[in-house]
């Protein structure tokens, strides 16, 4: 189940870009009923490159002239976790010799170790392939595309530059087979208009499980596409892995554009490099780009020289040029990823072009503290984290400080997961060690003091809940509020809206767009859906329904400030600020997590919910009697000092609360809101 | 290890951290006689690894002899264990000693301090096994008459026949595998005897080794209650000798008991329930005369496992046999730095490396750094009711003593003011209560060490020729 979301969540994603591909099919028409003709379908292929194990098979210059639009196809992949997909890539590359073959190649496109460990893509990826077919030799660009809501905006930004998909089910797994085509149903049609997608059957090495057959005809009644143009594979064995190639360029349209027309392209990903600055990866819409040439950015109207431009396969490959319906990458001396906004049109300075829809800019959904473990660690956290923003500019950055944690930040994020993957590559990649504090919202103030108004400052925003300014000074509490606007198969009606109703949402609207599918809007206090709305939303609707929202004010709100204490020491990080009719059910909940999150230890820890000095819930937590392994002889030093060592790592990794070892994810644990 | 070498790339040049250093210099610090770091002493040196090892460390050493056979298989058991379906014992019997030769050899050791049989189950063994095997030992080394030959036993009527002649053969001491008292609960954990068979066994071991018999038996077992296990225990001590070593089952994945729990079919007693078991035990055991002498270890009379003792002590021990562990330095061959070594652990395998080079190591892992030796000693060491005195903390760490290392630490304090702990003129120590707590105070020692000590974490395994 747990993977469901990732399919789920991109339907939101995939939602906010009707838009801009009914736009693109205004511009074209005889294309898009060219691409329906190809019975339009969809294929999606998660990949991460890793640049450094990709030998160069292909060293010498290519002449990108050789491909035009016609021997060009875009397409991604879709796949629920664990059906192969990552082995399919591998082939991939293998059999077009963008790798070498060989044992070793697994996963050889999970590059972080967070995605690794999670299974899951955070950062959009891009690999050309060249595949000779029938004599020709084509262009296959692959992108790749991140699943979870969370990163949402990346797979937007990599379908726009793609025509066609490969949707990925695993054969072995008829029950989830369902589940993921159910999902895919959900979000493909408007948006992957204009796609066509190529069902692959992921045969198991043991196929007594396995039953494509039926796979195969849930494929033909949901998407409509005969079981016979679904591809059985053995992305293990390699079995058919050839026929996906063929399929993907007799399947999937070619792009739209020509040559001829001004230059024209679209920046879908940006990521930077300290030696070179920002590197976009671009779709070429139309025209062709040389090295040397003079171009702007429609966003922020300046203008670059091209210093290098080239292919990712998946290692960068300088080109001279790149043409109409190619995708790879750009250098052209931009300092900050900001420069190159995704979504972003260039254009050559001569010949300027109308500029692309663009996409909708990333928007925090949570925000944290993140601080150094001890203060002397500032200055490297904050180089981290200034190197790791370069390549996430979805994530929000602003100076903050705590009484107990020192110096900090407060970060937004996009939501839990992405903060939670932030957190660990902060940690795996450079190293750092971070406190994470409870997510929160900016909440306001209005004040009533006339001293503090005399500053200037009639209302003021609290971003960290310890700065929560006391009743006394204030006339009023204010709170920002969402409207949100929910999709969902009608079954699941009565749930959303019981759900909606325990996080203080108000019904704005309720209509039918089609038979079986309700649209629901409702006015939430954001603080109500900042942590943990989306996976209770997808979890009760088993991944149907998607969710979106935008900016509705702010509202007055009855607003408390509570406290968390550990043997009687306020716990700085957990300090929430809550809505006083939920502050009785918020403080206990939280204290029963901390109570599951916080380790034994030697001596009892009381934990408390406090209201200025009110106790309003406790729980405690009794000292270990014994926790000694029984034995301890000459063969079991080994095991025992790898365990014992172990424990010691973690305990450096404690916060310590008074007397009490805290682990450091026990705060986020605690802040997901689990509810039955 | 790479990840650490990234962090502290210079860290493996200098012994003491600067503020062990300026500890080590000042001049009232505690407890610190003679340090050799005082002031005006010249720099640590570049590398301690290469410092060999006291003398009278490296020329003595027990020796652990695995026999890797069993009949069948405990539903608890993870140990290195292999049901044979054909009679190997001749040529295990000749590689066991193959091996003996060649890793005494390798070590140099001039003294055999102990020996000790286990398994498997090594009284399945011919007792001219065990005759061959010490027979090896004293062509190469001294074993004196006193030194403690123990062997495992199985309490079955085959095991208790042969008492006599494993006994004949060399055997000093037996540790007798009871486990429990109750015929269900040996039942279901897949023992071959029954209760009344343990009990035999125990009067004939007592027989022909008077205060030399030790008795194994678990508590936590499923379905046990802190009651049952309180009968069980004035059972065993109406009958058992001088030595009894209880041990808390523990669950070990891969074994039919862990299934059996995971599948809800048997529940073993809550933590609390064990805890309790653990302390009322110590109790009983207390007021019967048996004096606690390691976390899982009683002894009355002076008969504490001598064997045992030395791997607590962080002295040398050669391991032969499948799998068997051991920590020597192989002088050899040239060697100065103490090794922990890792016999092949597939007997069919090792017996075909023994056959070829005279001994089937595995693994070897120079535990070069001071660090890593220190480490062992301290949590081996930490397992005695003694702990660890200054004298026995000197032979390891000449350069830093007890003080020294855990005098300042914040939280050796705490554990020290909880009363859990104890550092004074003897040593270093667990109070009674926190001898049940090592393993939460043993991390907070840890880290403290590493803090005090420098990193450095080459510990390259060799290959083997």
């Amino acid at each position: 189940m747990k993977s469901l979301p990732v399919l789920g969540s991109s339907f939101r994603q995939l939602t906010t870009q009707q838009d801009k591909v009914t736009d693109t099919h205004r511009e074209e028409p005889e294309r898009i009923t060219a691409s329906q003709h190809h019975q339009s379908w969809l294929l999606l292929i998660t990949l991460t490159l890793l640049a450094d194990r990709c030998p160069s098979v292909f060293k010498e210059a290519v002449d990108m002239s050789k491909f035009p639009v016609d021997r060009i196809r875009n397409f991604c992949i879709i796949a629920h976790i664990d059906h192969g997909k990552s082995t399919l890539a591998d082939r991939l590359l293998e059999m077009t010799g963008a790798i070498a073959k060989t044992e070793k190649n697994r996963q050889v496109l999970d590059k972080l170790q967070v995605e690794r460990e999670r299974g899951i893509t955070v950062k959009a990826q891009t690999a050309s392939l060249f595949y000779t077919h029938a004599g020709q030799q084509y262009l296959l660009n692959l992108i790749d595309t991140p699943g979870h809501v969370d990163f949402s905006y990346e797979v937007s930004r990599s379908l726009s530059a793609c025509q066609g998909a490969l949707l990925i089910v695993d054969a072995n797994q008829v029950l989830n087979a369902r589940i993921v085509i159910n999902l895919l149903l959900f979000f493909v049609p408007p948006p992957l208009q204009g796609h066509s997608v190529i069902p692959c059957v992921i045969l198991p090495i043991d196929l007594k499980n396995a039953d494509p057959e039926r796979v195969e005809s849930q494929i033909e009644t949901v998407f409509d596409i005969p079981s016979e143009e679904c591809i059985r594979i053995s992305a293990k064995l390699g079995t058919n892995v050839e026929k996906v190639l063929q399929a993907v360029v007799d399947r999937i349209p070619p792009p739209v554009g020509s040559i001829s027309d001004p230059f024209k392209a679209l920046v879908f990903d940006s990521n930077f490099d300290h030696y070179r600055g920002v590197v976009a990866n671009i779709a070429v819409i139309g025209g062709r780009v040389n090295k040397g040439d003079k171009i702007v950015s429609a966003h922020l109207n300046k203008t670059y020289e091209v210093n290098e431009l080239g292919l990712l396969r998946p290692d960068e490959q300088p080109t001279q040029k790149l043409f109409a319906g190619q995708v790879g990458y750009l250098i052209a001396g931009m300092k900050d990823v900001k420069e190159a906004q995704i979504g972003d049109t260039l254009y050559l300075q001569e010949q300027p072009v109308e500029a692309l829809p663009g996409f909708k800019p990333a928007k925090a959904m949570v925000f944290a503290g993140m601080y150094p473990m001890d203060q002397s660690e500032y200055p490297a956290l904050r180089s981290a984290i200034e190197r790791l923003t370069l390549n996430d500019s979805s994530v929000t950055v602003q100076k903050d400080s705590s009484l107990a944690l020192g110096a900090g930040w407060r970060l937004g994020f996009l939501g839990l997961l992405h903060m939670e993957v932030f957190n660990q590559r902060l940690e795996q990649e450079y190293n750092a060690s971070v406190i994470v504090t409870a997510p929160t919202v900016p909440y306001k103030a209005v004040l009533s003091s006339a001293k503090l108004i005399k500053h200037g400052r009639e209302e003021i925003t609290i971003v960290n809940p310890a700065q929560f300014p006391d009743k006394s000074l204030v006339s009023e509490y204010l709170e920002p509020m969402v409207v949100g606007t929910i999709l969902s198969p009608d079954t699941y009606t009565g749930k959303i809206m019981s759900l909606c109703l325990s996080r203080r949402a108000v019904q704005k609207n309720m209509v039918y767009i089609d038979e079986q599918r309700v649209m629901m809007k409702y006015l939430f206090p954001l603080n109500e859906i900042v942590v943990d709305f989306y996976d209770l939303l997808k979890s009760l609707s088993s991944g149907y329904a998607s969710f979106d929202y935008e900016n509705a004010g702010y509202q007055a709100a009855d607003l408390i400030k509570m406290d968390f204490l550990l043997n009687g020491r306020p716990v700085e990080e957990l300090t929430t600020i809550v809505h006083r009719a939920s502050a009785y059910s918020t403080g206990k909940a939280m204290c029963e997590r901390l109570k599951e999150s916080i380790p034994r230890q030697l001596f009892e820890i009381a934990i408390q919910a406090a209201i200025g000095s009110k106790v309003i819930a406790r729980e405690t937590i009794k000292p270990f009697r014994k926790n000694v392994l029984a034995k301890c002889y000459g063969g079991d030093i080994t095991r025992k000092m790898k365990l014992l060592k172990k424990q010691a790592e973690g305990k450096k990794k404690m916060r310590r609360i008074g007397n009490v070892d805290v682990p450091k994810d026990a705060f986020i644990n605690v802040l997901k809101r689990k509810e039955k | 290890m790479m990840m650490m070498k990234n962090v502290f790339p210079a860290a493996g040049r200098v012994l003491l951290s600067p503020a062990l250093r300026r500890f080590c210099g000042s001049p009232g610090s505690p407890g610190s006689p003679g340090s050799p770091g005082s002031p005006g002493s010249p720099e640590a040196p570049e590398d301690v690894s290469d410092v060999p090892a006291s003398p009278q460390l490296t020329k003595q050493a027990s020796l652990y002899v695995h026999w890797p056979y069993c009949l069948r298989r405990c539903t608890y058991c993870n140990f290195n264990k292999y049901i044979p379906k054909e009679n190997n014992d001749p040529i295990m019997i000749e590689c066991l000693q193959k091996e003996t030769e060649a890793l005494l050899q390798l070590s140099q050791v001039s003294h055999i301090t102990s020996v000790f049989f286990g398994g498997g189950t090594p009284s399945l063994a011919h007792p001219s096994a065990i005759g061959a095997v010490l027979e090896t030992v004293y062509k190469q080394a001294s074993l004196s008459g006193e030194a403690e030959v123990t062997l495992e036993v199985n309490p079955t009527p085959e095991g208790m026949s042969k008492l006599e002649d494993f006994h004949r053969a060399g055997v000093n001491r037996f540790s007798i595998g009871v486990q429990s008292l109750q015929d269900e609960d040996l039942k279901s954990l897949g023992r071959d005897h029954s209760s009344q068979e343990a009990l035999q066994t125990i009067e004939e071991a007592r027989r022909l080794c008077p205060g030399r018999v030790s008795v194994d038996v678990m508590f936590g077992r499923p379905g046990q209650t802190v009651k049952s296990w309180e009968g069980e225990l004035s059972e065993l001590l109406a009958a058992c000798d001088h030595h009894v070593s209880l041990y808390q089952l523990t669950l070990e994945r891969g074994t039919r008991l862990f299934k059996q729990v995971q599948l809800g079919h048997v529940t073993p007693p809550a933590e609390e329930a064990t805890a309790e078991m653990y302390h009322r035990a110590r109790g009983t055991l207390q007021q019967h005369g048996f004096l606690q002498y390691e976390v899982s270890n009683f002894a009355k009379h002076n008969s504490e496992s001598r064997h045992n003792l030395s791997y607590w002590k962080g002295r040398q021990y050669i391991g032969v046999g499948p799998g068997a562990h051991g920590r020597f330095v192989p002088l050899g061959e040239g060697g100065v730095v103490r090794e922990a070594r890792t016999q092949t652990l597939e007997p069919d395998v090792w017996i075909r490396e023994v056959l070829q080079r005279g001994h089937g190591t595995r693994r070897r892992i120079r535990l070069s750094h001071l660090t890593l030796r220190l480490e062992e000693v301290l949590v081996m060491g930490m397992r005695m009711t003694e702990g660890i005195n200054h004298k026995h903390w000197k032979l390891f760490s000449p350069e830093s003593g007890l003080h020294e290392i855990f005098g300042a630490s914040v939280g050796v304090k705490e554990l020290q003011q909880s009363g859990h702990l104890l550092l004074d003129d003897r040593g270093l120590r667990c109070s009674w209560d926190g001898l049940a707590l090592l393993d939460t105070i043993l991390p907070v020692l840890l880290v403290e060490l590493e803090k005090q000590i420098s990193v450095n974490t080459t510990q390259e395994p060799l290959s083997v020729s």
